[in-house]
């Protein structure tokens, strides 16, 4: 089989991508390899998605539906429950009920999202009961199973999907007894902390860690410790809660083992390094969405597998595009995407700082910003004009402290 | 005449295979929810050449017999060995003796092929080792396995070969008359018995004292463990280990069938008592880490998949203990089967079968004429070309649905394997490796729960992740 476009991955990014990449006139193929496109959006049925790009509240099926109708409109060739195994070079193996196939491409947009960062790679000492799970699987265990994962629970990590599950959880009648954060400040956004969290009496501890889980067969207890600065628990502090679950949501991991042997990382996020067009450090490969960086929000997400979707097209169609230049990131910057700078599109920077700073100064090129009460947590989102980026062959981003 | 082995670990399975060649009536008893979920689960799984063991051991006389004998077995009972090889790395001139020593232990214990390389070869063969070592120690015929894998297949051959086993029952006393073993009772009935292999593991102690036996005292040494992702499995071709002590062979590298690295064991001794504690420590796996850095020094611990202990059956003779019961007629214990068990596993069975039953207890053995010994395992079709993927799917859809995104596993292998008798989330885990990649059942957990459910008319609820009760959902959460 051939396409001009493929793109992998149906989620919010995947179909922006394809949407964007039908527009252009080109042949479009989308692989999703779950039973229906939508990605994460289809497990949380929550409300807050769709207010930048549908200028409206949306829960996250309904923002999925409103893609997947646009998605309709144009002669895309949507394959859902297809897994792709390899991709080599322009060539794509996938697997499915009908068949293992090979579909060459003349480009490719990479949208396969992030994964939830797993328990077993917290190290964390003691038994291997079950009821110990990411917050991802007990939102699919309540939304999509309609099972609950267990009677008591405490949760691991304030990401913004650990907030929103010990709210749903405590609204499905399980007890939540706290959220436990090692680092000193939330993990998840200011609003779910307060929404989720606050409204519900549900105690947030920071500074502390999980040291023990015990439970031969079902879990039984977790062992709490406070943490000294290098998040080593402190002995003496330790607290003892009795739960027959324990949630983690100790953050996503873009997944990108399908490219990392051939294309450039961005070590800052861990995704697939692209430009702010999406174009990879390989030229026939774009990436978007969680793939590439974790978002907050999935109107960027869309915004963003649009642009990749469109560009895409363009190189399918023998369009030359732009050289691209670096952009490195600087003091206090622990997240950036985009890595590269292309002058065909514009840019928009998407950051987020090493540590909680009140006042700061972002610095691109010629280009300075005021920002004020920055959190590791929240994204900063930043659109930079071209005329600020002119005559650089290089670029780094750098947030400084004022 | 009746046989009841009584553990399904590596051991009780080949022996109860062995048993069923000369077709006694055999039945296996094990307490756990599947088979090889004791000691058996949890080790470095490595088929060790065997030039480690002092002569004139048993261990010594039965691990190189043993590691040949995978050959055959591994074709037989379609399983996977991998022969990687192994290095015992030395850093120093007083290593280096302690090298030349094993190595006149291997040509006396009848190892193959071992020979020292020097510090260039031994780099070029594993860059990443830590460039201050100066030798290293080869050994071709050292292999890795899925220890479960093997205990898995000798049981589905044995009971093709007409075998019963109960699983989730145990073993809690022996009744013996006249000096003679008669019954197996256990905590859902009895089985009559001829004769008893003890091959419980960690146990093997009590079920001595159930039928009045002499035996060893086990006690159990910890052993912990991290794993690290598939993609460092380009770091490491070969087991590595350190110059071994007095005590044991140290922390080693070990690269799995497929492609996890597996770093450890510690050696932590725990009271008779604590037989049941495969908890992780912090300061183990601290140690672990302190001990790879040393021979591997740029391993990436952030690729970490999980950690995890198993427990070594150690006894003060630290020898392996197979005999039969001079008190009782009939009573065999193979007991205190600590390392390397897993690679003597086959000699062993052999050894109980025509050492102790035949010539020692004196009972004339007779070839079950319809034998067969050829098992086949459950087809991991990602590893089949294309067109023969294409072939089976044609014929079965499901063959090509993927259940396990990590690990490529479909809906036909996870069917599969629950008709083979998986019914728990680590039965299908342990059989398909479903659940066991890089993202550790993220996306394929309510994926295989559905299917198990839907394969055993059971709901969601009743599934459990292993033995016991160890539920995993509650409720529904709007009925
Ligand atoms: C719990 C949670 C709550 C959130 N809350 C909000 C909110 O309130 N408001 C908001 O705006 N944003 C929110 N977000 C963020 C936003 O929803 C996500 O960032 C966005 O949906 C990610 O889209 P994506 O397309 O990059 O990834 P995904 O949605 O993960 O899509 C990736 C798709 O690729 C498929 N795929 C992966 N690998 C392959 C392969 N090899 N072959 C074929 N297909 C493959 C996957 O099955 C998946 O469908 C939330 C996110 C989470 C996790
Ligand atoms: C940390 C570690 C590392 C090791 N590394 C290696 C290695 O690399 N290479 C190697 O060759 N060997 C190795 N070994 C040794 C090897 O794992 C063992 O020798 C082997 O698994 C022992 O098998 P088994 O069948 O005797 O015991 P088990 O697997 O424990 O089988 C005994 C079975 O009996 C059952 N049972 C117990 N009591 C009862 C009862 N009352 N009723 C019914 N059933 C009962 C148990 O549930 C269990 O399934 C290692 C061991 C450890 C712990």
């Amino acid at each position: 089989m051939r396409t001009d476009v493929l793109v992998i991955g149906g989620g919010a990014a995947g179909m922006g991508a394809a949407i964007a990449a039908a527009k252009e006139g080109v042949k479009v193929t989308l692989l999703e390899r779950e039973e229906k496109t939508g990605g994460i959006l289809n497990q949380c049925i929550h409300n807050g998605f769709g207010l930048h790009y549908f200028k409206e509240e949306l829960t996250g099926p309904e923002y999925a539906e409103r893609l997947k109708k646009i998605l309709g409109e144009y002669d895309i060739d949507v394959v859902t429950d297809s897994v792709v195994k390899v991709i080599k070079n322009k060539k794509v193996v996938t697997v499915s009920c009908d068949g293992v196939k090979e579909i060459e491409t003349s480009s490719i947009v990479f949208a396969t999202g992030a994964r939830e960062k797993p328990f077993g790679a917290l190290m964390i000492p003691g038994d291997r009961p079950s009821g110990i799970f990411t917050a991802g699987v007990v939102q699919k265990f309540i939304n999509i199973e309609n099972r609950l994962p267990g009677k008591r629970a405490l949760i691991l990590g304030s990401g913004d999907i650990g907030l929103i599950m010990a709210r749903r959880l405590t609204l499905e009648g399980v007890e939540v007894v706290g959220v436990v954060e090692r680092m000193p400040y939330p993990g998840g956004l200011a609003r779910n902390i307060r929404q989720c969290l606050e409204d519900f009496d549900i105690p947030l501890y920071l500074s502390s860690t999980v040291v023990e889980v015990r439970g031969k067969e079902r879990l039984e207890k977790v062992v709490v410790a406070k943490v000294d600065e290098a998040f080593n628990p402190i002995p003496g502090t330790e607290k003892t809660f009795k739960v027959d679950t324990l949630v983690l949501s100790a953050g996503l991991l873009p997944m990108v083992s399908l490219v990392s042997d051939f294309a450039t990382l961005n070590g800052t996020s861990g995704g697939l390094a692209t430009s702010n067009i999406g174009q990879s450090s390989v030229e026939w490969l774009f990436g978007a969405g969680n793939s590439t960086v974790v978002y907050d929000l999935v109107d960027y997400v869309t915004i963003e597998g649009e642009r990749a979707g469109k560009f895409a097209a363009l190189y399918a169609k023998g369009e030359k595009l732009s050289e691209k230049i670096p952009i490195e990131p600087g003091e206090n910057v622990r997240v950036l995407h985009p890595r590269w700078y292309s002058k065909d599109d514009g840019l928009t920077i998407y950051t987020r700082v090493s540590k909680p700073i009140e006042k700061a100064k972002l610095v691109i090129g010629n280009y300075e910003r005021t920002l004020t009460n920055l959190m590791p947590s929240e994204m900063v989102v930043l659109k930079v004009p071209a005329r600020y980026l002119e005559g650089f062959n290089k670029l780094e981003v750098s947030i400084k402290e004022v | 005449m009746k046989g009841v082995v009584i553990g399904a670990g590596i051991v009780g399975s080949l022996i109860a295979r062995e048993l069923t060649r000369y077709g006694f009536d055999v039945s296996i008893i094990e307490k756990e929810a599947d088979i090889g979920w004791g000691v058996t689960k949890a080790n470095s799984g490595i088929v060790h050449a065997g030039y480690d063991d002092e002569p004139g051991t048993l261990r010594a006389a039965l691990c190189a017999k043993g590691n040949a004998m995978y050959e055959k077995l591994s074709k037989e009972l379609d399983f996977k060995v991998k022969r990687t090889g192994s290095f015992v790395v030395a850093f120093n001139d007083e290593e280096l003796e302690i090298l030349k020593e094993l190595i006149k232990r291997g040509e006396t214990n009848g190892v193959p092929d071992l020979k020292i390389l020097d510090r260039d070869d031994a780099l070029s063969m594993e860059p990443h080792l830590n460039p201050e070592i100066k030798y290293a120690l080869y050994a071709p015929t050292a292999g890795v396995i899925f220890p479960w894998d093997v205990a898995i297949a000798a049981v589905e051959n044995a009971t093709a070969n007409g075998a019963k086993l109960f699983l989730n029952e145990k073993v809690v006393d022996i009744e013996v008359k006249d000096g003679r073993v008669k019954k197996v009772i256990t905590d859902k009935g009895e089985h009559e018995a001829d004769l008893v292999i003890n091959a419980a593991g960690l146990y093997g102690d009590e079920i001595a004292r159930m039928a009045g036996a002499e035996h060893v005292p086990i006690h159990p040494r910890k052993g912990e463990y991290i794993i690290l992702d598939n993609k460092v499995s380009k770091m490491v071709k070969r087991v590595i280990f350190p110059t071994p002590s007095k005590k044991s062979k140290g922390i080693l590298v070990v690269p799995t069938l497929t492609g996890e690295v597996l770093l450890g064991p510690t050696a932590q001794d725990l009271p008779p008592e604590m037989k049941d504690n495969l908890s992780t420590t912090a300061e183990g796996l601290n140690f672990v880490k302190e001990k790879v850095i040393k021979l591997m020094p740029n391993l990436p611990f952030n690729k970490t998949l999980k950690t995890f202990a198993g427990l070594r059956p150690e006894s003060p003779q630290k020898d392996f203990f197979i005999k039969k019961s001079d008190k009782v007629w009939g009573f065999v214990n193979v007991i205190a089967i600590r390392s390397p068990g897993l690679t003597a596993a086959p000699a062993i069975a052999k050894y109980v079968v025509e050492k102790v039953i035949e010539e020692d207890m004196g009972i004339t053995l007779e070839k079950n004429e319809s034998f067969n010994p050829i098992r086949k395992g459950i087809t991991h079709f990602a590893d089949l070309p294309p067109e023969e993927w294409n072939e089976i799917i044609k014929k079965d859809p499901k063959a090509g649905k993927i259940i396990c995104f990590c690990n490529k596993v479909t809906e036909r292998e996870v069917i599969e394997a629950i008709k083979r008798g998986a019914r728990t989330l680590d039965g299908i885990k342990f059989r398909t490796r479903a659940m066991a990649g890089r993202c550790q059942a993220n996306f394929c957990t309510t994926r295989v729960m559905r299917v198990l459910a839907r394969e055993l008319g059971v709901d969601m609820s009743e599934i459990m992740l292993k033995s016991g009760n160890s539920w995993v959902v509650d409720g529904k959460v709007r009925r």
